[in-house]
């Protein structure tokens, strides 16, 4: 079938097989490949994408549905060649050791902070519930997020 | 004021393609013309196989092949940890099943086809027959007399007997102390999960006979040595290329069917040929870690001297002998039995036992955690007993500080320690008499807080070659490296290690930059390509920072030995009068007279004017074997809250104090011990792989499988002692499994510390708020 999907700005016309996960559009049809897929159920976030400014996970969906949304994955994410807020604060606080749940958890914790500027440690662990990483214990990875919430929270 | 990197929480090098999706791991790159395979599996633990019928599956379209263990000309899959002195028997494991299938995800038949999808499809498509046979999955069970026989040639399925220490002498131990504590001790099997899936992806030229398969290796260069043995291959005509790797574990250690079967298919069909395995397959046949049933003791005086501990393992190995299985329930366990404690009898048999499981091998600390968790459950039952506070018992049995070497029971010779002083740290970091007084507050209130305290020592940076050798390791243990610096004085670092998370990319850099003066920034660490890079053993054991930065560090003090003798020549100046400092070369008394390292790499490399007898060139290679393992340590504690009600526990409190000698990058030593100790308190809390009796994985995704979340943890609270390793050029010791090792019995002493009250004697991990509550209701019936 025939979809038109905007990513990370690009419009992109495919025929895809109906039963393509986005994810695998993403990464396969698109060459994407910054979109990880780690656990095959919606478990562990490493798909984890904007659709339409929500963080999504992208194994969850088929490439169909998203027909006529704007999607954004890691690699669009920075800004006229600038990391994002958040990937710079996972840089400075060792949030991330393997790297593979990285985009992941990047993709998944901006629209949080997006939503929950100045979110509490608590909050952030709780909202992390979502996304799995087996390297850092969670422990930078919270400070990380925390650095960007609470910046976020200062900016208003 | 220092103005060394060394010892600088700098960031890290690697982190830029990471966090913006460009780095290419295996399952990322494309080829043109790739076929995919998948993998039909046994859905059986244990059966015949009585037929296979692909004629379905090859009929579909975009279907270029199926093949069967019949049609598969690849030698078995070989064990390459061959203990002596144990009996050891190395059943045959084909790539594919010949016949019979041993556990549930055993390889049956592979399909290859134009596309992910179609391939799976038509592995679905495969219809195999099977006799099922009875199936065993306990491996105490499966050692007994009439248990279900998984090979004609393993009696009993028992793959070895290992016995290391006097029996006599520990049963003269044990017949006289004042008192013997013993447990039944589980230590449940684990799922890896590297969050990075397994993936292999191989492509043949028949022209020149060379093979490149691309695959998530912790060890590339031991991975070329198998697959040259299994496909027949030449060594030097086999290119193993471990790209970017999302965590191992341990897991990406062994060689499994699936690389030499994408490597075979790629040889016979003439095309690239990819396999990445699904979650649920990773919980299949990746390999699992611990499945041991300890029968444990010790023995002690009555006034609290720990006199010896003696243990008997059913270690689990299941349906076939993983690459390097049969070391981890012996070697890296029973040498552990000592800890950091002044005790003289140590004994243990272990029987290594085929079962209709998932295959063992190494997991994130591989023998030492189950060797540290009984040492540490038998220490608060023996406080428990005599009526002694667990800390007073462990600081009155600690082995005092020691500068260089320390033999214990077990024969090894610990490299350097004050276990004292790190557990003094923790204790003080905790606030221990303070927590007492409040614990017994509140008790008072009927809330339930328990401390658990470990002190541990293990031995890791694997390790003196010859060792490996005399314990029948199929390796050796060292680590090479080469330096190269090119005209412009930029840094090529070449290793045979394969890291894959550890940031040894930035870790290794500050080594270099640290001797040589060179900007951290210059400094490119270059792994994972068996081709690339010079001859290693690979990423684990927590050995990579010891072995491969000693030989770095050697190789860089080899380049500055020769910049000093060129840099006097250039300068007409005397080499005794030259001095060095962060990078630049000068002549005594005459300061005005410099020569950067850069410069004299350049001079080297144009070789005009070079003193008599030196080549040209500005590139140092260094071959390091350790001479000693390297034992770091510490103290770990932990302070939980139990909800009686629920049995639901809350870790409010995790400190560990470690001593990994000088830290060269303390934000990357925290990383390594804030994941190992989430790991080990998973291993107390959460995660436990569950078979039922068919041998059936109910565990099989992470929807069944309890993964450790954010939201179970507090902040951790670290702090350090520093003792350097007396034999290590710059006294580093590892520090990537300690935090496994130590979380664990920290983590379960403390629950059962809360649950002291009620009577609570021991309760199998992971010990959920159900078995916590069920524990409760039962002790107080």
């Amino acid at each position: 079938m025939q979809i038109s999907v905007t990513v990370n700005g690009v419009v992109q016309e495919r025929d895809v097989d109906p039963r393509t996960l986005l994810v695998h559009f993403l990464r396969e049809e698109l060459d994407l490949t910054g979109t990880k897929i780690g656990c095959d159920t919606s478990q562990c976030g490493a798909c984890t994408v904007h659709l339409d400014g929500k963080a999504l996970k992208s194994c969850t969906l088929l490439a169909a549905q998203a027909d006529g949304t704007n999607v954004t994955t890691i690699e669009g994410l920075a800004l006229d060649g600038e990391h994002h807020p958040m990937q710079t604060a996972f840089w400075e606080n060792h949030g991330l050791q393997c790297g593979y749940c990285t985009p992941g958890m990047i993709m998944a914790t901006t629209a949080f902070v997006e939503d929950n500027p100045g979110a509490s440690e608590e909050a952030i662990r709780h909202n992390l519930e979502g996304n799995i990483c087996r390297c850092t214990g969670y422990h930078n990875i919270v400070k990380a997020v925390k650095q960007v919430a609470d910046a976020a929270a200062g900016g208003d | 004021m220092s103005t060394r990197i060394f010892g600088s929480g700098i960031k890290r090098r690697e982190d830029p393609r990471l966090i913006t999706g460009e780095a290419r791991y295996t399952d990322d790159i494309k080829l043109p013309g790739v076929l995919h395979m998948a993998v039909v599996r046994s859905p059986y633990a244990h059966a015949n196989i009585v037929s296979i019928d692909s004629s379905a599956a090859e009929a579909m379209d975009g279907v270029v092949a199926v093949f069967s263990g019949e049609d598969v000309d690849l030698a078995g899959i070989p064990t390459a940890w061959l203990i002596p002195d144990s009996d050891l028997k190395t059943p045959e494991h084909p790539a594919l099943a010949k016949g019979k299938v041993r556990y549930v995800g055993d390889g049956v038949a592979i399909v290859l086809a134009d596309d992910r999808y179609t391939a799976q499809d038509a592995a679905d498509a495969v219809n195999v027959e099977y006799e099922e046979l009875p199936v065993v999955v306990d491996p105490e069970a499966a050692a007994q007399e009439g248990a279900p026989q998984l090979f004609d040639d393993v009696e009993n399925n028992i793959a070895f007997r290992w016995v290391m220490g006097d029996k006599t002498a520990s049963d003269g131990v044990f017949n006289t102390a004042d008192v013997v504590v013993r447990d039944k001790i589980v230590q449940q099997r684990l799922l890896p999960t590297a969050m990075e899936p397994r993936s292999a992806m191989a492509q043949y030229n028949p022209a020149t006979q060379e093979l490149t398969l691309w695959c998530t290796s912790q060890n590339p260069h031991i991975h070329r040595f198998i697959i040259s043995a299994v496909t027949g291959l030449n060594e030097n005509k086999v290119r193993v290329i471990a790209p970017e790797v999302g965590g191992g574990f341990g897991s990406k250690i062994p060689c499994y069917p699936d690389e030499a079967l994408v490597s075979w298919a790629a040889i016979k069909l003439g095309q690239p040929v990819k396999w990445t395995e699904t979650r649920s397959e990773n919980y299949q046949i990746t390999i699992h870690g611990r499945d041991h049933i300890q029968y444990v003791e010790m023995a002690a005086s009555r006034d609290g001297k720990l006199l010896g501990v003696r243990a008997t393992v059913y270690a689990g190995m299941g349906g076939y002998l993983s690459t390097a299985a049969p070391g981890i329930p012996t070697i890296l366990h029973g040498l552990l039995y000592v800890g950091p404690y002044m005790m003289d009898s140590v004994f243990c048999e272990s029987i290594g036992v085929m079962t209709n499981a998932t295959p063992t091998d190494a997991y994130r600390g591989a023998g030492r955690p189950e060797a540290t968790f009984l040492l540490e459950r038998m220490v608060d039952m023996v406080a428990k007993r005599i009526d002694m506070d667990p800390a007073e018992l462990r600081r009155k049995n600690l082995i005092p500080a020691f500068e260089d070497g320390y033999e214990v029971a077990t024969t090894l010779v610990y490299d350097s320690g004050d276990y004292p002083a790190a557990f003094e740290k923790a204790l003080g970091i905790a606030g221990y008499d303070d927590f007492r007084r409040e614990q017994a507050e509140a008790r008072a209130d009927g809330r339930y807080l328990g401390i658990g305290i470990t002190a541990y020592t293990e031995m890791c940076g694997l390790g003196p070659s010859q060792v490996a050798g005399a314990v029948g390791f199929q390796g050796g243990l060292w680590e090479s490296a080469t330096v190269r610096v090119t005209p412009t004085g930029k840094v090529q670092a070449l290793i045979g290690a394969s890291p894959h998370g550890q940031g040894s990319e930035t870790t290794l850099a500050q080594i270099i930059a640290d001797e040589l003066g060179f900007p951290v920034d210059d400094i490119e660490v270059i792994h994972g390509d068996t081709t690339e890079t010079p001859m290693g053993w690979g990423t684990y054991g927590s050995r990579t920072t010891p072995v491969t930065g000693a030989a770095l560090a050697k190789a860089a003090q080899k380049l500055k030995d020769k910049a000093r003798t060129l840099a006097a020549h250039l300068m007409e100046a005397n080499e005794d009068d030259i001095e060095y400092a962060d990078g630049s070369f000068s002549v005594k008394g005459s300061p005005d007279q410099s020569q950067s390292i850069q410069d004299v790499a350049l001079m080297a490399h144009l070789a005009w004017n070079m003193p008599e007898g030196m080549d040209p060139g500005f590139e140092e290679s260094q071959f390091y074997d350790p001479p000693n393992f390297v034992y770091p340590f510490g103290t770990h504690i932990a302070i939980v809250e139990v909800d009686a009600s629920t049995g639901d526990i809350e870790l409010q409190r995790y400190i560990a104090v470690d001593d990994c000698g000088p830290q060269i990058n303390p934000e990357i030593v925290a990383g390594q011990i804030h994941g190992g100790v989430v790991q080990g308190i998973a291993q107390a809390l959460c995660e436990g792989v569950i078979y039922d009796d068919n041998g059936q994985l109910l565990t099989g995704t992470m929807m069944d499988y309890t993964m450790p979340r954010a939201d179970m943890f507090p902040n951790f609270e670290l702090g350090e002692t520093v003792t350097p390793s007396p034999h290590h050029p710059i006294g580093v010791k590892g520090v990537g499994e300690t935090g496994t090792i130590a979380s664990t019995p920290t983590v379960y002493n403390a629950v059962l510390d809360a649950l002291a009250p009620f009577g609570v004697e021991g309760i199998d991990m992971p010990m959920t708020s159900a078995k916590v509550w069920q524990a409760i209701q039962s002790a107080g019936s």
